[in-house]
């Protein structure tokens, strides 16, 4: 593929991401009266983010049980409220411990 | 100062996107990508699902109609958190920092913004995502730089970070917040179903990842609609407390004034005055403790 083809591409893509941030941004600035639409709002981000990372949290390591083990390291951490990086990186390690554990296995 | 704030909390994200940024950068390179492509992808991206899809299609030599529609579907969920981010920053904030807000709305800036306790103010995001931006960038260049010199088994413990990170962000507040907890369950069961069942699972994780948010969410706002702005801050007892005590301080108030000639009358009602004030003090602590907490859940 020639190089502008693949440039022009990255532009397209750039511009449909941007499009669908800024439009609402903008476009919607009034507080939201409605009680549903807030609550709605409110818990959107959650069911967002849990939607991303369950059940692809599994799947994101070379093999499953690793993954399996640092998600459950990862709910622990979190649940005794844990920093965002300590959680990330304890993760991380217990992948890392686990395929080193697997492979020596 | 506020700028600053949003520089340290942009951090932990700047860290979880130097990983995954960098797993971007070697996956191009393996895919034949020059090294400055996908470095280019993410100064004018700035998003992780998108990119690796977006280059995944180019790479395959996908029509533009499959580029563009995967690219909507993907990023739909940003007009979304716009919506609501919106709704949290300052009023004040004008239509040029909203454009610029806008490039750096990605999941992780929106979550640490939204999490905040107070009115987010455009310093503060520009904070977060010039330092999470900056990450982004340089991830991509080291990883398309120095794409094999990493052992395989480094980068796959890395592809869990971001994971890990958003686990810390809507775990916790599952402990404070049934309705919360419900919302995360009932992703959680969803997204399953979308993934394991036969028919269902053939929808791109794109729209799953849509149609289980919003799912969810509506069910949150159905069973567990949140409290009234108007009203204060916490419930009805806080409020019921709080108004006695201020009706009550009035008429002490009244009755100090009145009877301001006597001397014993005065030290015994200040008496009363001040522990009332106390009260109110205590009770105040107490809502706003409550308040926190709830916006801490956010």
């Amino acid at each position: 593929m020639q190089v502008f083809d693949v440039v022009w591409r990255i532009l397209l893509m750039a511009l449909i991401t941007y499009l669908c941030r800024v439009l609402t941004l903008v476009l919607v600035r009034k507080k939201i009266k409605s009680r549903f639409f807030r609550s709605f709002l409110e818990y959107l981000p959650y069911g967002v983010l849990t939607a991303m990372v369950f059940p692809a949290v599994l799947y994101c390591t070379a093999n499953f049980y690793s993954a399996l083990v640092g998600m459950i390291v990862a709910i622990i951490l979190s649940l005794f409220k844990r920093g965002l990086l300590t959680v990330a990186l304890s993760a991380t390690a217990t992948v890392f411990l686990v395929e080193l554990i697997m492979r020596l296995a | 100062m506020r700028f600053k704030q949003g520089c340290k909390d942009g951090i932990p994200i700047m860290l979880g996107y130097l990983t995954v940024s960098f797993t971007f950068g070697v996956s191009c390179v393996a895919k034949g990508f020059k090294w400055w492509m996908p470095v280019f992808c993410s100064l004018t991206n700035f998003t992780g699902t998108g990119q690796f899809a977006g280059m995944d299609l180019i790479a395959a030599a996908g029509s533009v109609l499959e580029l563009i529609a995967t690219m909507l579907v993907i990023n739909a969920r940003y007009s979304l958190m716009a919506i609501s981010l919106s709704q949290k920053l300052t009023p004040k904030t004008t239509f040029g920092q909203r454009l610029l807000i806008a490039f750096g709305l990605t999941d992780e800036n929106y979550a640490v913004a939204m999490r905040r306790q107070y009115e987010v103010t455009f310093d503060y995001y520009l904070g977060v995502m010039t330092t999470s931006f900056s990450g982004w960038v340089v991830g991509t260049l080291l990883g398309a730089l120095a794409g094999n010199i990493l052992p395989e088994s480094l980068l796959s413990a890395f592809g869990i970070a971001l994971y890990g990170m958003f686990i810390a962000i809507v775990i916790p507040p599952c402990r404070s917040s049934k309705a919360i907890a419900t919302v995360v369950l009932t992703a959680i069961g969803l997204s399953c179903l979308f993934y394991y069942t036969p028919y269902l699972k053939n929808l791109s994780s794109g729209w799953a990842v849509i149609i289980c948010g919003i799912s969810s969410a509506l069910i949150g706002a159905i069973f567990f609609p949140v409290k009234d702005e108007e009203n204060s801050d916490d419930g009805k007892d806080g409020e019921a407390i709080s108004s006695d005590n201020n009706s009550e301080t009035n008429s002490q108030h009244n009755f100090d004034i009145e009877n301001s000639d006597s001397n014993v009358s005065t030290k015994t009602e200040s008496a009363a005055c001040d522990e009332n004030i106390e009260n109110i003090t205590a009770d105040d602590t107490r809502i706003h403790t409550k308040g926190e907490d709830k916006n801490a859940s956010l």
